[in-house]
């Protein structure tokens, strides 16, 4: 079970990259606990800079513009 | 095929992307020295005459969008490419412990190339704080990176020719840099929220950024051009028909009396006013741009309204409410609005 935060403040990237980071989990059948943080201080805490960012079990793996299925599915193996 | 090119190995990808490259820019200096050509065949091949005012407004529209696009397409590409060098983190790195002045300036001019979404300005702004990039660089930052960008530079060259672009340009970089000077001299530190100014120096956790291989740079270009194009298509569209109507049908001067050279000096002061609250995009705004200026307004007064609507916007104050006091909100907006109504003034001077 991976815990995998998304920091943003409610932009149509950070709900793509929801969307795709459930479509990309559920082909893989990985099992994944889906939070969204969109409270500023819960994102600043993380220290990312550019929304979306993706948290996975606590280390941050990336930020700035909806990751790629390819990069997604390095996170999912 | 997408699947095919992505299991190979990195160094063949390569030699597929520049020799695709090879192949798009070969073609895309061939369309782009056949504009005319390309106008007149497809005029002709609706059969109307030439001369009409009809076939004006179709020739100016069969000419420029194809224009327009492909300047849009290889610019965005291009410019999707260097932003992979300048991460906000690189960005961040390069400003911080600069001095006012050298880093205002600096900092206006990383706002070109830094990737920017109006949604990460608040983050940004924080990150770069706490990073200890002084207040007044951080807006120059701020201020330069929506303002000044690749679609509106690409919109007013392909409409107005390179001078028009270039003093758009300079003239942005300008307001940009005093703006965040005289922030950074009012000693405004105070009016950041509370909770700002408790978080810590910097424990930013790097994000495999710099790593890149030029097969990825690539492919964050293409990513770029699909993002940016395929939302600003409809806009440059509609731009072009407006201004191809106007071309063809309405009369020259008639915006001249309100905004054209030879308006009251209030003139700019209204265009700024009625910009500030209004919100949209470089793509947006330049359909009304060109329609404003075919009109007879002057440029000065067109392009200071353009810079209000882009640089300063209702949603954004709410969104800078949450790390902001009033007080250095509107300090803010005063100082960016003042910029911008010297460089309608001097626009209009000058031309």
């Amino acid at each position: 079970m991976k815990n995998v935060k998304v920091l943003g403040t409610g932009c149509a990237n950070c709900k793509n990259t929801v969307k795709l980071l459930e479509e990309v989990a559920k082909a893989k059948g990985v099992d994944i606990q889906l939070e969204k943080l969109e409270d500023l201080q819960d994102i600043m805490r993380y220290g990312v800079m550019s929304t979306p960012g993706v948290v996975i079990d606590g280390k941050v793996v990336h930020a700035g513009g909806v990751p790629g299925r390819n990069k997604i599915e390095s996170w999912f193996l | 095929m997408t699947q095919l090119i992505t299991t190979l190995a990195p160094a063949p990808r390569l030699r597929i992307w520049l020799g695709g490259l090879l192949v798009a820019v070969g073609a895309w200096l061939g369309a782009y020295l056949h504009l005319e050509d390309f106008a007149d065949t497809m005029l002709a091949a609706t059969g109307l005459d030439r001369g009409s005012r009809f076939s004006d407004a179709a020739h100016f529209f069969l000419y420029d969008t194809p224009k327009v696009l492909l300047l849009l397409t290889a610019i965005v590409f291009l410019v999707g490419v260097i932003q992979t060098f300048f991460s906000p983190e690189r960005t961040r790195a390069l400003l911080s412990g600069k001095r006012v002045g050298v880093g205002n300036v600096l900092a206006a001019t990383l706002g070109i190339v830094t990737p920017f979404c109006s949604c990460s300005a608040v983050p940004l702004f924080i990150g770069f704080l706490s990073a200890g990039v002084p207040l007044g660089v951080t807006f120059s930052f701020l201020i330069s990176a929506p303002m000044v960008n690749e679609v509106a530079l690409v919109l007013l060259f392909g409409m107005f020719g390179w001078k028009v672009a270039a003093l758009y340009l300079f003239m942005g970089l300008a307001v940009a840099m005093v703006s965040g000077f005289v922030i950074g001299k009012l000693k405004m530190e105070r009016y950041l929220e509370d909770w700002v100014r408790a978080i810590q120096a910097g424990e930013t956790q790097s994000v495999d950024g710099n790593a890149m291989s030029w097969v990825e740079r690539f492919e964050t270009g293409l990513g770029h051009v699909r993002e940016i194009v395929g939302k600003v298509w409809p806009y440059v569209l509609a731009g072009i028909a407006l201004g191809a109507g106007i071309h063809g049908y309405v009369p020259e001067d008639f915006m001249a009396s309100i905004m054209g050279k030879d308006a009251p000096w209030w003139s700019v002061p209204i265009a700024v006013m009625i910009g500030v609250p209004m919100y949209t995009n470089a793509a947006g705004i330049i359909p009304v741009v060109e329609a404003l200026i075919g009109k007879g307004a002057a440029l000065g007064t067109v392009l200071a309204f353009m810079m209000s609507v882009i640089a300063l916007s209702a949603p954004e104050m709410i969104i800078l409410r949450k790390v902001l006091k009033p007080t250095l909100i509107a300090t803010f907006a005063g100082v960016v609005a003042t910029g911008i109504l010297i460089v309608g003034y001097v626009f209009n001077a000058v031309l």
